[in-house]
This record gives C-alpha cells, sequence and structure tokens, in this order.
C-alpha cells in the first residue's frame, strides 16, 4: 500500500512538478514513523535514559552536573539519533519499497534528501523539545538550555544527513547495526566537538558564541550536501 | 650509546615496530601460500580457468 | 607502459613477480641505513635519547594519512575509471594502514610518558590519529560484510572517499578542541624548525617505511588477486559439480562469474 502510494507519486504524469514526489515521500516518511510502533519516539526514550543515567554515574553534585549539562545532552542526542538512524531505510528494504524509490524518476540524492528531513523531523526535533525538560535534570537555567537546544538545532541535521551515509552502506548488511555505528562515529566526532562547545560558550565562555556556532552550521550545510549524494551511490551500489 | 632514564621505552617502540612489520610480512607470506596451495588443490581436481591456463599458473 | 596495461591482473602478477625482490632489497638497506642513522643521532637538549622514538613514530603517522590517501585513489579508481586493479589495491591497503595507524598510536603514546608523564594525551595529533584508526577498522568491517567482491569494493570506496573528506574536517575539529581545552603547550622538539641532525635520519626512516609500505602493498595485492582467482574456479568447481548431480539443464558451467547470491566459500 505504501509502496503503491509511492510509486504513483513517482510516476505521476508529466505536468505534475518533481516537488510533489518529494513532498509525498516526506509525508509517507513522517506517518509511518509516527505510526509504526513509536519509533520516533523510541528516541526521545533514549535520551531520557542516558541523561538520567549520568548523575547515577557522576553523583548528585549539582554544581558539576551544571557544568556537565551541555555535554551530557549532546552525547545523548548524538546516541539517541544514532539509534534510530537505520531506520531510515531499513523498513523500506524490508517491504521493497526502496527498489522502487531507487528506480524511480526522482533523482535519488533529492530522494535521499528528502528522507534525511523526514527522519529529522520526526526523530530529531522531538530530541531538541525534550532538552528543556533534560536540562531541568542537569541543573541547567533557562538561558543555558535554550543555548544547547538552539546548538542541537543546528547541529542535528548534521548527525542525521551524515548518519544517513552509514544507514545507506549498511542497509544491505543483515546485521549492519553495529558496523553502521562504528562508520558513523568518526563523522559526528567534529559536530560534537562544536555543539558542546558553542553551548559552553554561550553558557560561560570567554569565546565567542559565533565561531563554533558558524562552523556547526557549515557542518550541517556541508552534510545536506554530501549525505544525499553519498546515501545515493551507495544505495545504488548495494542494491544493484 | 647510553639511552638515558628512559631506555626502555626507547628499546620498547623499536621492538613493538620490529614485531608489527614482521607480523605484517608472515601474514602476507602466510597467505600467499595458503592461496597457491588452493590453487595446486583445484588443478589437481580440474577445475580450468577461462583462459585456458592452469590454475595454479601464477606467472 | 600504460595504466590499462596494468589492469590485467595475469599481467600485473607478472610484472610485480619481478618488481617485488628488488623492492624488498631496497627496503631492507634503507631501513638498515636508517635504523644506524637514528642510533647515532646526537641527544635532543629537552628530551635526551627519547628523542629517537620520533624517528619511528613521525614515519607511521605519515604513512597512516599516506595509505588513507593511496586507499582514495584507489577508490577513484573503482568508482569512475572501475580499474580492475583498484579494487584489489584497496582492499591490501586497509590493514596495512590499520597497523602503521596502531604503530603511530603505540610508538606516541611510549613516547609521551617519558616527555607529558602520561601513556595517553587528548592532545590534536594523538587524538586525530585514535578516529583515524577507528576509521581504518570501520573500513576493515566493511570489506569483510559484503560478500560479493565488487560489490564490496564499491561500499568500501565510498567510505573511503567520504572519510577521506571527513579527515581535514576531523584534524581541523581535534585542533581547534584542544586549543579551547588544554592550557599547557605540547613539548616542540627543538624549536619549529627540526635540527638538522634530527631532519636526515627522520627523512631516512620516512623514506625507508614508505618503500616497505610499497613492498607489503604489492605482495598483499598479489595475494588478492590470487584469492579472487581462488574463489572463481572455486565456484566454478562447484557449479560443474552441482549439474553432473543432474539438476537443471540451464547450468552453465564454466564461463560466467557468479552472482552474489552464490554461497561464499571461505574467500576472506
Amino acid at each position: 500500500m505504501r509502496a503503491v502510494e509511492s510509486r504513483h507519486a513517482a510516476h505521476a504524469p508529466a505536468a505534475v512538478p518533481r516537488m510533489t514526489a518529494l513532498t509525498a515521500l516526506i509525508k509517507r516518511d513522517l506517518r509511518i514513523a509516527l505510526r509504526v510502533g513509536g519509533g520516533a519516539l523510541i528516541g526521545v526514550l533514549f535520551f531520557l535514559t542516558v541523561v538520567v543515567l549520568m548523575p547515577f554515574a557522576v553523583g548528585p553534585d549539582l554544581a558539576l552536573l551544571t557544568r556537565l549539562g551541555p555535554a551530557i545532552l549532546w552525547l545523548g542526542a548524538l546516541l539517541a539519533s544514532l539509534l534510530t538512524l537505520d531506520r531510515v531505510f531499513a523498513a523500506d528494504h524490508e517491504d521493497g519499497s526502496l527498489d522502487l524509490i531507487v528506480m524511480g524518476r526522482t533523482p535519488l540524492e533529492l530522494a535521499c534528501a528528502a528522507k534525511a528531513l523526514a527522519h529529522w523531523i520526526a526523530a530529531g526535533l522531538p530530541l531538541i523539545i525534550a532538552t528543556p525538560v533534560l536540562g531541568l535534570l542537569l541543573n541547567l537555567d533557562a538561558a543555558s538550555t535554550s543555548a544547547v537546544a538552539l546548538t542541537l538545532l543546528a547541529g542535528t541535521p548534521a548527525l542525521t544527513f551524515t548518519g544517513m551515509i552509514g544507514a545507506a552502506l549498511a542497509v544491505t548488511l543483515h546485521r549492519g547495526g553495529l558496523l553502521l555505528a562504528v562508520l558513523v562515529l568518526p563523522l559526528s566526532i567534529p559536530v560534537l566537538i562544536f555543539g558542546v562547545a558553542a553551548s559552553q560558550a554561550a553558557i560561560s565562555g570567554p569565546l565567542w558564541f559565533g565561531a563554533p556556532f558558524s562552523i556547526l552550521c557549515a557542518l550541517s550545510l556541508v552534510s545536506f550536501v554530501v549525505g544525499p549524494f553519498a546515501a545515493a551511490a551507495s544505495l545504488r551500489q548495494g542494491l544493484d | 650509546m647510553s639511552l638515558g632514564p628512559y631506555a626502555s621505552f626507547i628499546v620498547t617502540s623499536y621492538l613493538l615496530v620490529t614485531a608489527v612489520v614482521l607480523l605484517l610480512i608472515a601474514w602476507i607470506t602466510i597467505d600467499y601460500r595458503r592461496q597457491k596451495q588452493r590453487l595446486h588443490e583445484l588443478d589437481a581436481s580440474g577445475v580450468t580457468r577461462r583462459s585456458g591456463r592452469r590454475a595454479a599458473d601464477i606467472r | 607502459m600504460t595504466l590499462i596495461d596494468l589492469a590485467n591482473p595475469t599481467r600485473f602478477m607478472t610484472l610485480s613477480a619481478r618488481v617485488l625482490p628488488w623492492l624488498a632489497a631496497a627496503t631492507a638497506i634503507l631501513l638498515a641505513i636508517g635504523l644506524y642513522q637514528s642510533a647515532v643521532a646526537p641527544d635532543d637538549y629537552q628530551q635526551g635519547a627519547t628523542v629517537k622514538i620520533m624517528f619511528i613514530h613521525v614515519p607511521n603517522a605519515w604513512l597512516s594519512m599516506m595509505v588513507w590517501g593511496v586507499m582514495s585513489l584507489a577508490a577513484l579508481g573503482t568508482l569512475v575509471w572501475r580499474h580492475p586493479l583498484a579494487d584489489v589495491a584497496a582492499k591490501a591497503a586497509a590493514p596495512i594502514g590499520a597497523a602503521f595507524t596502531f604503530l603511530a598510536l603505540v610508538t606516541g603514546s611510549l613516547w609521551g610518558r617519558p616527555m607529558w608523564g602520561t601513556y595517553w594525551e587528548w592532545d590534536a595529533r594523538l587524538t586525530s590519529v585514535l578516529i583515524l584508526f577507528l576509521m581504518y577498522l570501520g573500513l576493515i568491517a566493511l570489506w569483510r560484510a559484503v560478500e560479493d567482491p565488487s560489490r564490496a569494493a564499491r561500499a568500501a570506496a565510498i567510505l573511503t572517499l567520504v572519510g577521506a573528506i571527513n579527515l581535514p574536517i576531523i584534524k581541523f575539529s581535534v585542533d581547534w578542541w584542544n586549543t579551547l581545552h588544554q592550557p599547557a603547550s605540547v613539548l616542540r622538539m627543538g624549536g619549529p624548525t627540526l635540527d638538522r641532525a634530527f631532519l636526515i635520519p627522520l627523512l631516512m626512516m620516512a623514506l625507508a617505511f614508505s618503500f616497505l609500505f610499497l613492498t607489503l602493498h604489492l605482495a598483499a595485492m598479489r595475494n588478492e588477486i590470487l584469492r579472487r582467482r581462488v574463489r572463481t574456479l572455486q565456484m566454478r568447481q562447484a557449479r560443474a559439480s552441482s549439474s553432473e548431480v543432474g539438476s537443471s539443464s540451464e547450468v552453465d558451467s564454466g564461463s560466467r562469474e557468479g552472482s552474489a547470491s552464490r554461497p561464499e566459500f571461505g574467500s576472506a
């Protein structure tokens, strides 16, 4: 049913602009993500778990938690997005609609970008929305939490778009999950570095917030281009 | 040649590098022999290559 | 002799068989010279004799990055020009590069203990090399995860190129991160420019290790070609024996290579 729906959208009559195919893809992915067993919300649950576990590991010292707060939030968001990443292509691969998307008239790079966007809306945005609540647990004040949330807003797209490359490479492997994590982590480290640095700069540091924040935005922008191209190439070689 | 108070570190580093390099050479040599062995076995069981050359013909 | 002549694996095997002994001999000679020069090099006024670790640490670090560069070129060869030996070159290089990276990490750690008082230091160089090592391991894991050699080659090629783009980003990020967090300055060997007494042994060892890589890589490529030959012949043999058992008449023994769905017969 879903496959037919996307195929119909992709092979619409020539007069219908290509945008319709992409928006159909995004809407479809969003509907699936929000419907199927709360797949998107598992990420938020994991985020919550990581943040709650940290004080048990580090101690309840509030001053320490405040200092570590942005780092804990960023680490939790990174791991949570890693967890949900294989969903980008796995479900489609299983029911065969991935083959249809690859064979469709829409350029595969744009289709991958659309899927990444949908995944970020479904899995990344909830993390950002959950951040203020979790900031309370870590004794962060409103200004600090907003700073962290802002850096997450700028940085999680980079995590999604570069993570998509790993998801595309691992989609044809049966037990690709763990390999996916290993492939994606080196790509995420720069985002983590600048995300936390920007948060710290906004909260306390002598450093101007703009420097690491603009680098963070630059990383996201680069990933918008590199991610879909690399993911499309990976899908093509994996499915032929 | 006096290596100073940290001689053990220097010696360990050089020994480690030697060991890993020798390990690499050993692995490549053993792998080579294993592949040649398998090719000889395939040759003996009469499998032919597309070019008609013998399986164990390395050159 | 153009690159396309080398594309024939049999031709490559012949040529490499002739070149390999000379490369090995050259490597041995260069290593001997380099080791001698390292041994007689003077002590650094700050570090004493431990500067000798630099002569093996730095070449390994340089090589760890150079090998990724070689794999990136091979990756382009696979994806863009579909050069037949590009796959082989890339796969053969990965474990060797990983070994050099490991050595860079360990020698750096052993160098760090006398210099900084600790076995591990999250400075920009060591951290970048650690991430590079993780990337090598991920790449090797990817090579082993896909059964069909040509599909594995294309997946690995994409990851190699993404990694190559990512390496400068990582280096820059870690450098930046390090200046942010580390107030103490890292000891530099005798100033920004290296004294000639240290530079010559260093360059000689770098040259020797480069030749070492060339020799090992060429030998590993030969092994990989043989391994693929074994795989093809084993599949041909399996197909021939299954058609003898008398199943289907469409089984064509001995002309086309098998598809990716064929069972894997123990090729690494």
